[in-house]
C-alpha cells in the first residue's frame, strides 16, 4: 500500500534521512522505533508531504506522492496524528474534530462518524464545547487521533501518542488504535519511542537509528531480538 | 444641554471616524493572523478603492445614470478591483517571500506601498481631487442636520452590516473555519487537507474588499482624495489594529472605535492642532499596559 524507496531527506544541508526504505501493506500495524533524534518524525513528515525528500520516491497506492502537497496527499487517504498532538487551541472541541472531515462533503456521514467518534471517547462528548486548548494531555490525543479518523483515512500515521501520557491513558489510547485497525481495516503507521509497547501491538517493526533502518522485521522477533532488547527494551 | 448636544456630537463623529478606521485595520488584523505579516500596502488598497470609485462615478453621471446606480456601481467596481489589487499582491510580493525571515517580507510590503502611491501619482494625478457627493441628504435627518449627517448614518450602518456579515463568515462557514484553523497553525491546517494558498488569498481579498468599501466612504464624506490618503489612512487604521490587539477580528473593530473616539473627543475638547498626537499618545500608553493591544492574546506556547 506504502512504499518508501531509498528515500533521503534534508533539512537545509543537514541529512535526516538516508536511504530509508520501508512497505507497508493493506490492514497492517507497523512500527517504526528508534532513540530520539533518529529521524522517525522526519520519516513521517516525508510521507504527508511537509518535508518532502530530495532523492527517491514514496508510492501511495501504486502512485508517486513525493511531490504532491500536504493537502493533496490528504486527499489521498493518508491522515496524521503529529507529534504534540498539534490541536488548534481556540477552535472547540467539536470545530477540532470538523476540521478532519474538511475535505468530505457527505453531511450525513459525517453526523455519523461524529457521534461514532463520540461513543469511543465519551469525554469529547462532554467537552464538545470547549476550547482545544483547555483539555489535558490525554483529551487532546483522543481528540487528535478523532480528528484524524474523521478524514476516513485509509492509512493512518501516528507520531509518539504515548508521549507525556499517563500509563492507564496510554493503555487506553493502544486499545483504541487496535481497534480501529480490526473495525475499519485502516492500515496503521505506528512512530514510538516505547517500543516494549509498540511492538506488542504491531505486526512488523523497523528500527531507526541516525537516519537509517538498520533492522525490520516481525514484531515477536524483533522483541525477542538480544540488541533490540539491550538498547531500546531496557532489558 | 447644550454642552450634551456638543458630547453627543462629538460621539457621532467618532463613530464615524472610527467605523472608518475599523473598515481599513480589518484587513491588517485578518492578514497578520494568518501570515504574521504587517501589510503596509493596505492603506493603497483604499486609496485605490477611493479612485476606482471616483473614476466610476464620474463616468457614470456623465452618461447620465442615475444616483442610486451609481453609488451601487461605484462601490461594487471598487471593492472588485481592490481585491483583485489584494489577491495580485499577495502573490507577486508576499507569497514568494512565505518562507523567508519576516523582515524580508515587511520589505517587499513597503516596496509595494510606494510603488502603489507612485503608480497613482503618476496614472492620475498629485493633486487632490475632488469627489462628487453621491450620498443625498435624507428629510428625517434633517431636524438633526447638525448633530449628525446622512452620510454618517450611512458610514456607521454600512460598518456595521460589514462587520456582521464578517463574524458570520468567520464563525460559522467553511472557509472561515479554515481561516481560523489556518491563523492557529499553519502547518496542522495543510495536514487536515486545508488548501492554504487559498485561504490566504481569500484573506487577502475580504481585507481589500473592506478597505475598498472604507475608501469610497470617506471619499464621498469628506470630498477630496489624492495619493497620499491611503498612507495616512493605513498608519492610522495600523494603529487602531495594534491598539485592539494585531490578529483580533473584534480588536480591530474597537480599535477603530477607541481611536476614533479619542480623535473626535480630544479635538472638540482640547484642540485640533493635536489631533494625530492624541491618537499616538495612547496607542503608546497601551503598549506600555498592554503590550497585545486590547483584545490581543498573549501567545503562550505549549509543548
Amino acid at each position: 500500500m506504502l512504499r518508501l524507496n531509498n528515500i533521503k531527506t534534508f533539512y537545509g544541508n543537514i541529512q535526516a534521512l538516508d536511504d530509508v526504505t520501508i512497505k507497508i501493506s493493506e490492514g497492517e500495524i507497523i512500527t517504526l522505533i528508534g532513540a530520539n533524534g533518529a529521524g522517525k518524525t522526519t520519516t513521517l513528515m516525508s510521507i504527508s508531504g511537509l518535508t518532502p525528500p530530495r532523492t527517491g520516491e514514496v508510492m501511495f497506492l501504486g502512485e508517486p506522492i513525493h511531490e504532491l502537497s500536504p493537502n493533496r496527499i490528504v486527499t489521498m487517504g493518508i491522515s496524521q496524528v503529529p507529534e504534540g498532538r498539534r490541536i488548534f487551541p481556540h477552535l472547540t472541541v467539536l470545530e477540532n474534530i470538523d476540521m478532519g472531515a474538511y475535505l468530505r462533503s457527505d453531511k450525513e456521514g459525517i453526523k455519523k462518524d461524529i457521534e461514532y467518534i463520540f461513543d469511543l471517547f465519551p469525554i469529547l462528548a462532554e467537552r464538545r464545547g470547549q476550547a482545544g486548548g483547555t483539555l489535558s494531555g490525554g483529551e487532546q490525543q483522543m481528540l487528535a487521533i478523532s480528528r484524524a479518523l474523521m478524514a476516513k483515512p485509509r492509512l493512518l500515521l501516528l507520531d509518539e501518542p504515548s508521549l507525556g501520557l499517563a500509563p492507564k491513558v496510554i493503555r487506553q489510547i493502544f486499545d483504541i488504535i487496535v481497534q480501529i485497525n480490526t473495525e475499519h481495516k485502516t492500515t496503521i503507521f505506528l512512530v514510538e519511542q516505547n517500543a516494549n509497547l509498540a511492538l506488542k501491538v504491531a505486526d512488523r517493526g523497523y528500527v531507526m537509528e541516525n537516519g537509517r533502518i538498520i533492522l525490520s522485521d516481525t514484531a515477536q522477533n524483533l522483541l525477542s531480538n538480544e540488541s533490540v532488547k539491550k538498547a531500546y527494551l531496557g532489558i | 444641554m447644550e454642552h450634551f448636544q456638543y458630547f453627543i456630537e462629538l460621539f457621532l463623529g467618532g463613530l464615524t471616524r472610527g467605523s472608518i478606521y475599523a473598515l481599513i485595520a480589518l484587513g491588517y488584523t485578518m492578514v497578520y493572523g494568518i501570515i504574521q505579516l504587517i501589510n503596509f500596502a493596505h492603506g493603497e488598497i483604499y486609496m485605490i478603492g477611493a479612485f476606482t470609485s471616483l473614476i466610476v462615478a464620474v463616468v457614470l453621471t456623465s452618461l447620465g445614470f442615475n444616483q442610486l446606480s451609481i453609488i451601487i456601481l461605484a462601490s461594487l467596481i471598487a471593492v472588485i478591483y481592490s481585491s483583485a489589487y489584494g489577491y495580485t499582491i499577495e502573490k507577486i510580493a508576499y507569497k514568494p517571500l512565505r518562507n523567508a525571515p519576516r523582515l524580508s517580507a515587511l520589505i517587499s510590503a513597503i516596496g509595494m506601498s510606494i510603488f502603489l502611491q507612485n503608480y497613482v501619482q503618476l496614472a492620475q494625478t498629485s493633486d487632490f481631487v475632488p469627489f462628487p457627493s453621491l450620498i443625498p441628504d435624507f428629510d428625517f435627518v434633517e431636524p438633526f442636520a447638525h448633530i449628525i449627517s446622512t452620510q454618517e448614518i450611512i458610514i456607521i450602518l454600512t460598518t456595521a452590516v460589514v462587520m456582521i456579515l464578517l463574524t458570520i463568515l468567520i464563525k460559522f462557514t467553511k472557509i472561515g473555519k479554515a481561516m481560523r484553523a489556518t491563523a492557529q497553525d499553519r502547518e496542522m491546517a495543510l495536514l487536515t487537507g486545508v488548501d492554504v494558498d487559498l485561504v490566504i488569498s481569500v484573506t487577502f481579498i475580504i481585507g481589500s474588499a473592506t478597505a475598498a468599501i472604507g475608501g469610497f466612504l470617506i471619499a464621498s464624506h469628506i470630498g477630496m482624495i489624492n495619493f497620499y490618503i491611503g498612507f495616512i489612512a493605513g498608519i492610522k487604521a495600523f494603529t487602531a489594529a495594534v491598539l485592539g490587539g494585531i490578529g483580533s477580528i473584534p480588536g480591530a473593530v474597537l480599535g477603530g472605535l477607541v481611536l476614533g473616539w479619542t480623535e473626535s473627543f480630544a479635538t472638540g475638547y482640547i484642540s485640533s492642532d493635536y489631533e494625530d498626537v492624541f491618537a499616538f499618545a495612547l496607542l503608546v500608553l497601551i503598549l506600555i499596559f498592554r503590550p497585545a493591544g486590547i483584545l490581543g492574546r498573549t501567545t503562550a506556547q505549549k509543548v
